[in-house]
This record gives structure tokens, sequence and C-alpha cells, in this order.
């Protein structure tokens, strides 16, 4: 089974205080530090163990500059076994071209099964996976939180809302858009990063790809960024833990609780 | 004359409450352009809503068909290509949901309309829609426009909008023919299966104590259990806790999860993301710990606490304990 991957990676922002650039069109992006989008890093690893199992080939792809090479690296360390990184050069990229982009390189990829995270920890769009399906022609499914490939389908799972799962049959070649929680992703050492090394990382240029004019032009522009408005929000408590804890129990003893 | 579209999103015989949310925005944008309002149904035949949908919009545009009885985001995609052609509204509001998602992002792309996912609010000005969306997991927001097109897509953000119009509106149900070159699908729904049951119903508790990524290693989760039992309550978590396994589902809170109202929630180590705050948005009074003063929580708590949890906590089990002396 072969098995192609897209993969991004994002900036870190959990505990991290986002400034806004001066143009107000993104976050500064000076002293952050990145990682793997959390979906993809479920994508790459759910990839793996179907090869693992299956046999086959997995393709690790990123659309960025060179240090987004560091998500391709760690995917080929966990077992990919080849990646490419495409250069966007002067595109600007919203799900639309990204996805253009991407179904640009893919089309020529043998390609049974397509991943991608459900969505980007950075823009949280949701929409690049389902989009690159529809280019390629493949039949897709979203939010998936397991896949049993059985001869040319895939029984898999849907998260829906509230704990509802779908149970779906798919044919295959499909994409599926890979929802977090579904497998438990492998730690990859420093050792292991420096091994993959060896392993294939071609960069392409989008210029190369061919893309037709019209895939070309972002079809939604982010106009400005700002932070949201200071709302209420929350009776900050201050003091020493125990002070604290203090004023919770009777703020929990206030609301009728026995404590 | 601009008109506003909105798919109407059901399963098993019920409308879902972002379908009545969607309206009732459309209601607001549409009064403001005094243009029409239509609700898009399909289903297979037995739905017994359609008739309902009529004091929501101008028309409720309905396709029946046994094919069209469960979702099938191949089918919903063609029958709405359709729809576009024909009709070209200006604007069709989707559900920001997996279903939705499915199915927007595919019928963007057939159509060549553009399309902007997650909007938590939407404005007209002019001939141009332009949406506010949530960006960096709710830290930040952003204002898209879209490229220039005769028509444009939007999925909705479940919770954004209130399902209450302003306006009743008086429609007609007006039935049309599937197309006659329906693809056969390549995606099989087999049924639903419910995940969420387990041992405990943290529904039923008037005290959860609420663990998130904060907790950092499954072998902490018995602390919070310990806290849990020692105030009254109940432990419950967030999503990135069963993610990494550290929990079971059935502890989970929000949107794909449970919901929840107890009348306190201490939620610790909790960052807030929008689908979790969705799951206690009729929490009596909720308390957040956390060591990030940026955390989104903070803006949805009653009270908040920046620090590290484990403090909190053993702070928490001493006063318990020395209550107890």
């Amino acid at each position: 089974m072969n098995i192609v991957v897209c993969v991004k990676r994002v900036p870190m922002t959990q505990e991290v205080d986002l400034e806004i650039d001066e143009g107000a069109s993104d976050i500064r992006r000076d002293g952050l530090a990145y990682v793997i989008n959390d979906w993809d890093s479920y994508a790459i690893e759910e990839a793996i163990r179907l090869k693992e199992s299956l046999g086959g080939t997995v393709t690790a792809l990123t659309v960025g500059s060179e240090g987004d090479e560091e998500v391709l690296r760690r995917s080929l360390a966990m077992g990919a076994d080849r990646a490419f990184r495409i250069d966007p050069e002067d595109l600007v990229l919203d799900p639309f071209v990204l996805s253009g982009v991407l179904a640009g390189v893919i089309r020529d990829l043998d390609h049974d099964l397509v991943l991608t995270g459900v969505q980007a920890d950075d823009d949280n769009y949701g929409a690049v996976g389902t989009m690159l399906a529809e280019r390629l022609g493949l039949a897709h499914a979203a939010v998936v939180t397991a896949i049993e490939p059985s001869g040319g389908e895939a029984k898999i799972r849907v998260e829906l809302e509230g704990g509802m799962d779908e149970i779906l049959r798919i044919r295959l070649p499909a994409l599926l858009s890979i929802q977090t929680g579904i497998n438990e992703p492998r730690y990859v050492s420093i050792m292991g990063i420096r091994k993959a090394k060896k392993k294939e990382l071609n960069v392409i240029k989008a210029s190369e790809i061919g893309l037709a004019e019209g895939s070309l032009s972002p079809q939604a522009v982010v106009e400005e960024v700002f932070l949201p408005p200071e709302a209420e929000g929350a009776e900050m408590l201050e003091g020493d833990p125990s002070a604290i804890a203090d004023r919770i129990i009777r703020i929990l003893k206030e609301k009728g609780l026995e404590v | 004359m601009s008109e506003f579209f909105v798919v109407v999103e059901h399963r098993q015989g019920q409308v879902r409450d972002i379908t009545y949310e969607m309206l009732a925005k459309a209601d607001e944008l549409a009064r403001n352009l005094s243009s029409r309002l239509t609700a898009v149904v399909l289903g297979g035949g037995g739905e017994t809503f359609v008739d309902a949908l009529k004091g929501w919009a101008d028309r409720v545009v309905s396709f029946r068909d046994p094919r069209l009885a469960a979702f099938n985001s191949e089918l919903y995609q063609a029958v709405l290509l359709q729809v576009l052609k024909e009709d070209r509204p200006f604007v069709t509001l989707i559900g920001h949901t997996p279903w939705g998602m499915d199915l927007a992002s595919a019928l963007s792309i057939r159509s060549g309309r553009p399309l902007a996912t997650d909007c938590v609010d939407i404005a007209v000005e002019g001939e141009s829609p332009r949406v506010i969306r949530q960006i960096y997991s709710g830290k930040l927001l952003s204002r898209v426009s879209l490229a220039q097109s005769e028509g444009y897509l939007m999925t909705v953000r479940p919770g954004a909008f209130s399902p209450e119009p302003e306006h009743e509106r008086k429609g007609q149900v007006e039935e049309r023919k599937i197309p006659s070159d329906l693809p056969e699908p390549r995606v099989y729904s087999e049924g639903f299966f419910d995940t969420s049951a387990g041992e405990v119903d943290i529904t039923q508790s008037d005290l959860l104590v609420s663990v998130g990524r904060g907790v950092g290693d499954g072998e902490n989760v018995s602390a919070i259990k310990e806290l849990a039992e020692a105030l009254g309550g109940t432990m419950a978590c967030s999503r990135p806790v069963v993610d990494k396994h550290w929990l079971p589902k059935f502890y989970q809170v929000g949107t794909s999860g449970k919901t929840v109202k107890p009348k306190v929630y201490l939620a610790l180590g909790i960052s807030g993301a929008f689908q979790h705050l969705a799951g206690i948005s009729g929490a009596g009074t909720v308390i957040a710990v956390n060591k990030d003063r940026k955390a989104p929580i903070f803006r949805a708590a009653d009270y908040g606490v920046v620090e590290d949890l484990f403090r909190i906590a053993d702070a928490l089990k001493e006063q318990v304990s020395g209550q107890q002396s």
C-alpha cells in the first residue's frame, strides 16, 4: 500500500504570548519554536503503522522553505521512506492554492491512500485535505479515527459530535483527514533524526510543477489579524496556593457543594 | 438578487442545532440586504421537520430520494452543485462540522466558489462578504475576505451564532428533483457507534475536577482523581488527555465528548479550546487554573488562577484534610 502524507511545520503557541507583526497580517515569528502540526504527526504515525502491517511505501510531503524540512526529517525518522519539500516561491498559500500545489505533485506519485491532518494548528482552516481530494478525484472522508484497509476498500471511523462515531466503507484510492488520538505517535530520538538524513529528501520548486493559472491566486485573503477583544473574563484570584485553595473551597461552598 | 442559502444538517430525523444558528444569522444578513433566505434540505423522504423549516426561511428547497437518506458527501455535493448553478446564491452557509467540512471544501473546488471555514462572524460590505475566524487555537482572530466571485461558501462555527432569529419567516416548500446523473458513491455508511459510554457518567456530577494537557503525564492523573474525591466531585478531562491515552473517552468534556452542566467546573491545565468550551457553556461556575496567563480559558471562566495546577491541587487537598482533622 503506497501512502502519501502531507505534513506542516507550525509555530508552537501553547504557553506563548503571541504578538502581531507590523503589517497586522500575521504573528511575529521571531523567537518562536516550531513543531510538526499535531494532527500531522498522528497522520504520519498511522501511515507508518499501515506500512508495517501491509507493506508498501510512505512518502511525506510539505510545502515550505528550508526550515520546514525539519518535519520531513522527523517523518523520515518515524519511518517514512522518502520526502519531498515543495518550495512555494512567490505563491501566497491559502487552502485553495496549497491544495493545488500538493495535487500537482501527488498526481505523479503512486498513491493508494493520501493522509492529511484534519487541520493545522496555525490557521485552523480544516480545508486542504478535502480540497486536495477533490482536485485528485479521490474518494474522501474527514476526521478519521480508525482505518482498516481490506482489498480495494478501507473500513474507517469518522468522529462526529458528542462521542458519536460513524462507520464507513470507502473505496481506494482515497484521501482521509486524520483526527488526533487515532494512535500514539512514536517517539523520535535525535539519533533517529540524524540517521534519517540518509533517506531521500527532494526539493521541487512550485514553478516546476506546471500549475494552471487559475490555481495560483488565493481565494481566502487574510486582511488583518487582531487580538480578541478584552472580554470581562475571569476574576483572577491572587495570593499563594494555600490562600487560593482557601478561596476556591469557599466558592465551592457558596455554590452549594459539600466539601 | 443576492440570496442566502443554508444547507440543513440533520441526522437520524433531527435537525442539528448548527442549522438553526446558521438560519438565524442568515436571517439577519438577508434582512440587511433585503434579500431572500432559502433553506436547502436533502433527505430520504421520511423527514418530518421539513414543514417546520418554513418558519425559518422564505423558501425551503427540498430534495427527497432514497439515495439521500443518509448523509453522503459525494451525493450532497452533486445535488448542491446543481443548486448553485441554477440558483446562483450569493452566500451559502454549511455547518463547520465533520460532515460539513467534508462537503464544503470539495464543493468549493468543484463549483469554483471561494470558501471561508469555521467563521465566527460574517458581514457583507457592498458586494463583498467578510468573515472573522479564530486562528492559533483561538488566541487570535483574523478578518478574511474572499476572491471576487458570483457566489461564496462559508462553513459556520457551531455555537458562534444564537439560534433565535429576530424574525419569523413564512416560507414555502419547493420540492425539486435530484440530478439525473447522480454518481455512484464511493463511500458507504454502515451506521453509528456511541463511544462515550463508560463506567463513569460525568454528566451526573455537581462538581467536576477536569484536567487538561497541563497534567503532563498519565502518571499524574491519579493525583487529580484523589483531588476530585477529596472535594466530593468527579474527575473529567479535555481532549488531549484522551488522545494521549491517559484517560478513557468517557471522561472527555467537549464537542466530541460530553456536554456538562455541573454547579462548579474546576479546569486544571486546560487551555480553553473552543471545542472544550462548547462542552461547558451550561456550567454554573467555572474556575480555571493554568500556567499560561494568555490561555483562552480565562476569557470563559468566572474565576482564574495563573499557577501550576499541582501546587493548587496539593493546597486544596491539604485544606480539605485540614478541615477534617
